[in-house]
């Protein structure tokens, strides 16, 4: 078979150039299972913090660790992205901004208010805690 | 629809029916919380009220119901050698499984 060399025989989803509503729903996927990795630590620690009064103050502690704070921060961004992700698929399934540019707008919102939500996050959460 | 063929529609509505009552919790505890700092005794009789006990459990049981599908979907996707998908999905289940026990009984050996 004589196919031309420059046409793409496979596709890597590195080198197209992927929509709004693509990153949206990829970025949906990987917060999920951001969060789900991390049930086990979070189950965890409510255990801890309702054994005793010890085990409160150990689990507080715990949550201080910049590693834990790091962890928090994407587990906050995770939450946010999913979250809104998810509202916006429910209002689709009951054809709420179901037109392609309305979905296209609301697909770059979610996005941007995850990124919002992100930095904060760093800026006002994480930084002052490594600084201090 | 017959039990088997309606097997998608159960988890696509049982997917959202977690989604929305994990969102009205969460409002209501960041609501509830308020942002200030919580000493131990409060945070334990909070969780121990019966309305908070009762909701809480129900949360912890439409979270991992919500994480299931979620997970399945994510494996049904990526995971293609039939043997290799059903022992990570056997896998995540059991992990899921174990998750609502000791989640559940945390909970429960507060509330009395």
């Amino acid at each position: 078979m004589n196919h031309s060399t420059d046409r793409p025989v496979f596709l890597n989803l590195l080198r197209i150039r992927q929509s709004a509503m693509a990153l949206l729903s990829i970025f949906h996927r990987i917060s999920g299972i951001l969060m789900v990795l991390a049930l086990p630590a979070l189950v965890y620690l409510l255990g801890l913090s309702l054994r005793d009064a010890q085990g409160f103050a150990q689990a507080v502690n715990l949550l201080q660790h910049p590693v834990a704070r790091f962890v928090l921060l994407l587990l906050g961004w995770a939450l946010a992205h999913h979250m809104l992700a998810g509202i916006r698929f429910m209002l689709l399934d009951v054809d709420v901004g179901i037109t392609r540019a309305a979905a296209r707008n609301s697909a770059w919102l979610v996005l941007l208010v995850g990124l919002a939500v992100l930095v904060s996050l760093f800026v006002f959460y994480w930084l002052p805690g490594v600084l201090s | 629809m017959s039990w088997r063929a309606a097997a998608g529609l159960r988890s696509w509505l049982l997917q959202r029916l977690s989604a929305v009552y994990i969102v009205a919790f969460l409002l209501a505890l960041v609501f509830a919380w308020g942002g200030e700092s919580v000493p131990f005794d409060t945070w334990r009789a909070w969780v121990a009220h019966p309305l908070v006990n009762v909701g809480l459990m129900l949360f912890l049981l439409a979270l991992l119901s919500h994480a299931w599908v979620g997970a399945r979907d994510v494996v049904m996707d990526y995971v293609k050698p039939v043997q290799l998908r059903y022992l990570v999905l056997i896998g995540i289940g059991l992990a899921l499984a174990g998750l609502a026990i000791w989640s559940l009984r945390i909970v429960l050996l507060v509330g009395g």
